[in-house]
């Protein structure tokens, strides 16, 4: 059977899609296909548009050229969020308020309650699977800023997971975290898998994570630049370019405003 | 008149109504603030609320209006500024906070009245809260609660990561904007009795209380509620009381005694956490050399005072930079 990009058994179809931060263009036509059941990792240098692409993905930036579809709805009209599930790129999962361990990944149930009611057995039971899942168990009620930044990576995964989504999307996870933290982590994406979920993993390192992923798709300057068969982090550097190197302080993709009072519509209205 | 008779007076009973009711809304709404890393907020909110204490004063509306109008206007205006402005935010809330209250204080000029009649609104005032004034603040602050507690899921959800709930399908604009009001809210119905300048302190100090002791959202939320209402209610009698021998403004006695609150648990929660530190159990790798203590003579176990770490499956007590786990006879240097 011919698969379609507006079939809607499949998670992500991007068609030509482009997307622009402050009128410069970051993602140059970038046609992508994830299926359901799918790993894909995206692999690419600092600036080569991973985190841009995810950004899209979840509809925090707009598509200004071509299509994106997810689950077979064009972006625009999609209004089913609570099938994606998303962990941000961010290394704690603290604020300026203590909360624990249950408290944050309740909050991803959000996306599923309704307004002015209370937890229902059901939101209770996913936050309770999503904490196993990630193995964090016996630290439910643990404070999170007692945990170790990998265990803090996991937390945001499971608050993720509370939300029951079809499709999970996960920008640099793995980030700054020890080898046994990425074993767990690696773990309860396995887990996941076997359960026949969607992964969309941006990555630096892939580690432990090898075995588990079916396809791997390495950006570079805002165009895919290989889409195959699983490659790790060393090839994918050297893959058609040499190795890049990373600008020290990161790469802007667009100059930030100096004034208070300027500044660029960057969001989707 | 003595000090029990003071309770008697209908102005003191309805001070007493409006800082309950203050001591409950303004914190509900400050744990969300400080959350999200916005502690100073409220005092912006505050400063350009100034500006409408005056217009009414000007126009000869009633300030407590004015004020609520363009507090909320000025917080609006602080949100989108916030959001849009990238890195620069910071510069133009300040822009604001001293616009609203340069703004406030040459109108109350123009409008002809003296520093002592804004005093009492940047400040607290006993004696003027009227009968409606109450009404009105009774209203707001059950409004700012009922919002803020049954909205509390989603209200945390974007205050601790608003890029997740927009994912997850909340309208994080209209949520930040909803605290952004509520707290502008709450800062006109806290004006009376803490006065604009310091209201923020009952936003923030008792969410900074509160969280001395408290491990999980609900606690520091409720907490700070509790310690909020002490904190009002004390604070409007402690300065009745001294009302016998000078004038006090209700607002620093208030603001005075959650700092001292504040200070009364700050040991006791350091403390708690340098325990919590010290009892982390030490991580297990693979098997380092065996090395076993020179002659030790004391001996460890339970009640022995030295800090008992889980290590592995056994405890390594710790002491003098040494961490000995029994090994038969003797102890091992883990």
């Amino acid at each position: 059977m011919l698969v379609t990009d507006a079939d809607p058994a499949v998670p992500v179809a991007l068609d030509g899609a482009s997307v622009a931060i402050g009128g410069r263009p970051i993602l140059r036509e970038v046609d992508l296909m994830v299926r359901t059941g799918d790993f894909v990792t995206l692999l690419g240098p600092n600036g080569s548009g991973k985190s841009t692409l995810v950004r899209a993905v979840t509809g925090l930036l707009p598509v200004v050229g071509g299509t994106l579809r997810l689950f077979g709805t064009p972006v625009e009209d999609f209004h089913d969020w609570q099938r994606l599930g998303f962990v941000p790129q961010r290394s704690t999962a603290t604020g300026g308020v203590p909360a624990t361990v249950r408290e944050v990944v309740a909050s991803g149930r959000v996306g599923r309650r309704r307004l002015l009611r209370p937890s229902g057995a059901d939101d209770r039971r996913a936050v309770e699977a999503a904490i196993e899942v990630v193995g964090l168990g016996d630290r439910a009620s643990y404070g999170v800023s007692q945990l170790s930044g990998g265990q803090q990576q996991r937390v945001l995964i499971a608050r993720a997971l509370a939300g029951e989504p079809e499709l999970l999307v996960l920008d640099e996870p793995t980030a700054g975290v020890d080898l046994p933290n990425q074993q767990a982590l690696a773990d309860a994406l396995g887990r996941l898998k076997a359960r026949g979920a969607t992964i969309v993993l941006v990555a630096h390192e892939i580690g432990p994570m090898m075995p588990l992923i079916d396809r791997t798709v390495v950006m570079r300057d805002g165009r895919v630049a290989y889409d195959g068969p699983p490659l790790t982090q060393e090839v994918a550097s050297h893959t058609h370019h040499p190795h890049d190197h990373d600008l020290p302080g990161g790469h802007d993709h667009a100059p930030h405003v100096a004034s208070p009072f300027d500044w660029e519509r960057r969001t989707r209205p | 008149m003595s000090f029990l008779d003071l309770f008697s007076l209908s102005f003191m009973q309805r001070a007493l109504v409006a800082a309950l009711l203050t001591g409950l809304a303004a914190p509900a709404i400050g744990t969300f603030i400080v959350q999200r890393r916005l502690a100073l907020l409220g005092d912006g909110i505050g400063h350009v609320a100034v500006t409408g204490v005056a217009l009414g004063l000007l126009t000869g509306a009633s300030p407590t209006w004015t004020a609520v109008v363009v507090a909320v206007l000025g917080a609006v205006l602080m949100e989108v500024i916030r959001e849009r402005g990238h890195t620069n935010g910071d510069v133009a809330l300040a822009l604001l906070f001293y616009g609203g209250l340069a703004g406030g204080v040459l109108i109350t000029g123009l409008a002809g009245q003296g520093a002592a009649t804004l005093q009492a609104y940047l400040f607290g005032s006993l004696n003027s809260i009227s009968p409606s004034d109450v009404w009105f603040t009774a209203a707001l602050a059950i409004v700012v609660l009922v919002v803020t507690l049954g909205l509390s899921p989603q209200l945390f959800a974007v205050a601790s990561d608003p890029e997740f709930a927009r994912v997850a399908g909340l309208r994080v604009r209209a949520y930040n904007m909803l605290i952004a009001v509520l707290a502008a809210v709450s800062i006109t119905v806290a004006m009376r009795t803490v006065g604009l300048l310091l209201v923020s302190a009952l936003m923030v100090v008792p969410v900074a209380t509160s969280q001395q002791l408290a491990r999980s959202f609900r606690a520091t939320l409720l907490g700070a509620m509790g310690v909020g209402c002490l904190a009002a209610v004390g604070g409007l009698v402690v300065s009745a009381a001294l009302s016998f021998h000078a004038s006090v403004a209700p607002g620093p006695t208030i603001v005075l005694l959650a700092l001292a609150m504040f200070t009364a648990t700050w040991p006791l929660g350091a403390w708690i956490r340098h325990r919590s530190r010290l009892m982390a159990p030490f991580p297990e790798v693979t098997a380092t050399p065996h090395r076993t203590t020179a002659d030790h003579d004391h001996a460890h176990g339970p009640e022995c005072g030295h800090p008992g770490v889980p290590h592995g499956d056994h405890v390594d007590y710790v002491h003098d930079g040494h961490r000995h786990a029994v090994h038969g006879e003797h102890y091992d240097e883990h």
